[in-house]
Formats: structure tokens, C-alpha cells, sequence
């Protein structure tokens, strides 16, 4: 820990990395909390993965990998949406073979283009301590997009995921802001990348929301607390995996995946506890 | 008396079964309208051709003059069953707020008359000390003022209301009703029932719906309408109030 304290005050890109971190951590607070409270951990997952393709087309054609994942998000959130709204009977096969094909388009991109099979794992499972300047930028613009866009509207935004037919009795555009959130969730998405890849990308875009979730009854705690969370397992995983030169995407999700365990358990009991508790005071 | 809802030969169905045919129908203002009929029989359909949620097939719905979907802001509803799971994070004043959408400014958000509204709403349901808890504390009852209180905050012109009291116990009900009799005073009421016998103790007037309008009637609701409308003697069941 001393070791990663005075490689923090020293090292340049240590630092970079983590302020991709906390740029990160941001977005995952605020859009983690309405993916989970709206029950589309599938849906986010599905828009993850396929951003696979976009990464693969940029590496090939010759262009920013974040840029094309960003399309490719964004792309794939719109055609989640479409089917979501419109083709309800078939929607988890339909989202479970764009999940898939995303992925199958991005691996042919990458196998066709010479000497890039090594970024393949950094896609996929993060590399923050190689975060490019540049792209810190880029995330600081995503960022400032995303709350914009969160802060003008976000009564529209709690009203369709609240409960949306009321919303669209209210006149709300009701399918205009659900594919707008799957939209920032794509934005999202390209947020993590770096920090943990596309494939772990899920766990924390939900799991510091849900931990938050047990223990806060309103949106706004819980995107907050969702973010000191994420900003804790993002650095507490870089700081425990950088002496012993362990990859840090997968030390950030173990560390997000054990608290996410315990407070369940917790929260679990205590519920228990306080049902006991109001039941003896009633006899 | 001026009509606030019209309906004229309006005939839908889901896929291939016909849900209601050829329909003509129409509210008067200031009218306590019950709709009352069998499962399945279409009254949540009409409820929602006149919310503007469903087109017709045939026919033509009218609400304040207007096509449905243009009117949705002068209507306060509340649903059968809540659209939002009961363990959502919010608060009761949060959840009543989102009522004043379409009401209020749109960007940004809400203002002092917004909140205003929902203290006033609450207080006439008399449910102002939940303002403060979250959702998931409430209890059947509580939370069915809640979803009144969400309907009334727009400050609509006509309430609708899709069984309001089925989830909730006999002494509750009335209480309901007894609320809802107060805002006939300033609102069309139009509520969709199962229950004939409890409802005509409120309604000013009954319509009865199984496919087609089968009785629109201010007569006594006796045994002999509810069999025609059931299509079976059915056992009537005593109720004092």
C-alpha cells in the first residue's frame, strides 16, 4: 500500500489512471442507480458486451477504439430499445443474440487485423494503468454530458422508470426518455472500459447501487453513495493490485462483488432482526 | 350539462376476440359515473380508449371535446394496481410530485406551486403526515390515498379510477368513497367496480359493460338487471354500510 501511496505521488500515469477512475465511478453512481432501481441489469449487459464490435471495426479501419466503442453503444442501445418497445414477446433472445453477435463481430475484427490480438484482453477485462491522457478527456466530456442531460430531466427520467404508464398519462414522451437512458448507459459503458473492460463493465455499473440500495430510500442518496462506492473499489482495487502486479480490472469487481455479498447478507439480517423486533413490541 | 366524454360506435378488439362492440356512451359534467360488468367484460379497455393508451378499431372517443391523447393532462387516474414495484426508492411527496408533470414547468426542477399542490392534495385525503416516508412503509390503504392524491395533483378536470378499492378492506373502501363523494363536488368521476351493490350507494349513474353497453341507467339497480347482465341468477350478498 506505502508502495502504491509514493508511486501515486511520483508517477504521472498512476495518476491518470486515477482520475479515469473517479470520472468512472461517476457515471457508474448516477446511471448504476437507475439500471438497478428500473431491473435492467440485462439490458446494460447486453449494450456492454456488443460494443465489442465497434472496438473490433476501430482497431481494424484504423480509428480511436473508444470512439468506436461509443458508436457501437449507442447503436446497439437504440436497437435494444427498438426492440424492447415494439417486439416484447421475444425481447430476452432477442437481446441475449445482439449480446452475442456484437461480441462474434468484434473477435472476426480483431482476428482479421495483424498484431492487435494483444488489446484484446484490455477490451475486455480493463487495463487502467494504460489509460491514455487523451482519453481521460474524453471521459471528462462524457461525464459533463451525461449530468447534464441527468440534471434537466430528471423528473422525466424518475417518472419513466417510476412506473411509465402513469408517466405517459402525464404526457411525458414516454419511449423518447427510456431510449434516451439506455443511451447514457451506452455512454456509460464506454466510461468503464478502461477501468474494467466490457465483459466486467456489469458488475460495477450495478453493484455499488445496489449496496446502496440497501440501505437508502431515494434515488439521490443512492447515486451518491454509489459513487463514493465505486470511487472506493476502483482505487482500493488498484492500490491492492498494483504491488503485487495483479491485473486491476478483476481486483476492482472482486472487491465490489465481496462488499455487494456481505452487505446483502447484512441488510438481510437486519430486515429480519427488525421484523422480529416490531412483532414483540406489538404482542 | 355539457358532455365531457363521448363515445360513439366504438368497437375494439385484442387480436381476434372482440373485447367491445359497437359501443355508445357518454358522461355528462359533474357526473359520478360507475362502470360496472363481469371479469374480462371490457370496462378496463373503455377506461383505456378514453386515457387515449389504445386506439379503436371503429368508432370515435371524445374527451372535453378533443382527441383522448390531447386531453391526458386534464385527466387525473388512478390505476388497479400500482405500475411501480412497492420497494421502489422514493419518497411519498416524491411520488405525488410526479403527478404535476405536464402540469408544471417541464425543465429542471419542481417550484413552489408544485409542492404546494401535493401538500394540498395530501391534506384533503388527509394523509399529509406519509409525506415523508418512503413507499414501501405504506400499507394497502395508505398507498391507495396515495395513488388518489397522484391523480389529483394535476388538478384534473375528470378522475378515473380502475378499481380503486379492490386490494383494500370494506371499512377502507368507504372511506375512499366517501372521499371521492366530496370531489364530485368540483370533478367528473367515472370508476370502474366489480362490486354493483356498494357502488350504487355513491354513483349517480350506472352503465353496465359485458362486450356491448348491455344497460346506461339511472334505474334502481335490482336482481333482475344484475342477472341480465351476468347472464346467471347470481346470489346477492347483504351489505350494510
Amino acid at each position: 500500500m506505502t508502495e502504491f501511496l509514493s508511486a501515486l505521488v511520483s508517477q504521472p500515469f498512476l495518476q491518470i489512471s486515477l482520475l479515469a477512475g473517479l470520472l468512472a465511478s461517476l457515471g457508474c453512481g448516477v446511471i448504476g442507480t437507475f439500471v438497478v432501481v428500473k431491473r435492467i441489469t440485462f439490458l446494460a449487459g447486453g449494450i456492454a458486451h456488443s460494443v465489442l464490435a465497434g472496438m473490433g471495426a476501430a482497431v481494424y479501419f484504423g480509428f480511436d477504439p473508444l470512439l468506436g466503442a461509443l458508436i457501437a453503444a449507442i447503436v446497439s442501445a437504440l436497437l435494444i430499445g427498438w426492440i424492447r418497445l415494439n417486439w416484447k414477446t421475444q425481447e430476452d433472445t432477442l437481446i441475449g443474440a445482439i449480446w452475442a453477435m456484437g461480441m462474434a463481430v468484434g473477435l472476426l475484427f480483431i482476428a482479421q487485423t495483424p498484431g492487435y490480438t494483444s488489446s484484446l484482453t484490455s477490451y475486455l477485462f480493463g487495463n487502467i494503468l494504460l489509460v491514455p491522457e487523451q482519453d481521460v478527456w474524453f471521459m471528462g466530456i462524457l461525464d459533463l454530458v451525461l449530468l447534464l442531460i441527468v440534471g434537466l430531466f430528471y423528473r422525466q427520467f424518475l417518472a419513466v422508470i417510476f412506473d411509465e404508464e402513469f408517466a405517459r398519462l402525464r404526457g411525458v414522451p414516454v419511449s423518447f426518455f427510456y431510449l434516451l437512458l439506455l443511451c447514457l448507459i451506452a455512454v456509460t459503458v464506454v466510461l468503464l472500459i478502461h477501468v474494467v473492460g466490457l465483459i466486467l463493465v456489469i458488475a460495477l455499473l450495478t453493484l455499488p447501487a445496489a449496496i446502496a440500495g440497501h440501505y437508502v430510500h431515494s434515488l439521490g442518496w443512492m447515486m451518491l453513495i454509489a459513487t463514493v462506492l465505486g470511487s472506493s473499489f476502483t482505487i482500493g482495487g488498484l492500490a491492492i493490485s498494483y504491488s503485487p502486479d495483479l491485473p486491476a480490472g478483476p481486483t476492482i469487481i472482486l472487491l465490489a462483488g465481496s462488499a455487494y455479498v456481505i452487505s446483502a447478507i447484512f441488510s438481510h439480517y437486519r430486515l429480519k432482526r427488525r421484523a422480529r423486533q416490531s412483532l414483540s413490541v406489538s404482542s | 350539462m355539457s358532455k365531457v366524454i363521448e363515445l360513439h360506435k366504438v368497437s375494439f378488439s385484442y387480436g381476434l376476440v372482440p373485447v367491445l362492440q359497437n359501443i355508445d356512451f357518454s358522461v355528462e359534467q359533474g357526473e359520478f359515473l360507475g362502470i360496472v360488468g363481469p371479469n374480462a367484460g371490457g370496462k378496463s379497455t373503455m377506461l383505456k380508449l378514453i386515457l387515449g393508451l389504445i386506439k379503436p378499431q371503429t368508432g370515435t372517443v371524445t374527451v372535453l371535446g378533443k382527441k383522448p391523447a390531447q386531453q391526458r393532462t386534464q385527466i387525473g387516474y388512478v390505476p388497479q394496481y400500482p405500475g411501480f414495484a412497492r420497494d421502489f426508492p422514493i419518497t411519498v411527496e416524491q411520488a405525488v410530485l410526479l403527478g404535476r408533470l405536464g402540469a408544471g414547468r417541464q425543465l429542471g426542477r419542481y417550484n413552489a406551486a408544485d409542492y404546494a399542490a401535493v401538500q394540498q392534495a395530501l391534506a384533503e385525503l388527509e394523509a399529509q403526515d406519509l409525506a415523508q416516508r418512503p413507499i414501501s412503509a405504506l400499507s394497502g390503504g395508505q398507498l391507495q390515498r396515495i395513488l388518489l392524491a397522484r391523480a389529483l395533483v394535476s388538478d384534473p378536470k375528470i378522475l378515473i379510477l380502475d378499481e380503486p378499492t379492490a386490494n383494500i378492506d370494506m371499512r377502507i373502501e368507504s372511506d375512499i368513497f366517501d372521499h371521492l363523494r366530496e370531489l364530485n363536488k368540483r370533478l367528473t368521476i367515472l370508476v370502474v367496480s366489480h362490486d354493483i351493490a356498494f357502488i350504487s350507494d355513491y354513483v349517480s349513474r350506472v352503465a353496465c359493460l359485458n362486450r356491448t353497453l348491455v344497460c346506461h341507467t339511472t334505474d334502481t339497480i335490482d336482481g333482475h338487471l344484475i342477472q341480465h347482465l351476468y347472464g346467471e341468477p347470481i346470489r346477492r350478498v347483504a351489505h350494510v354500510h
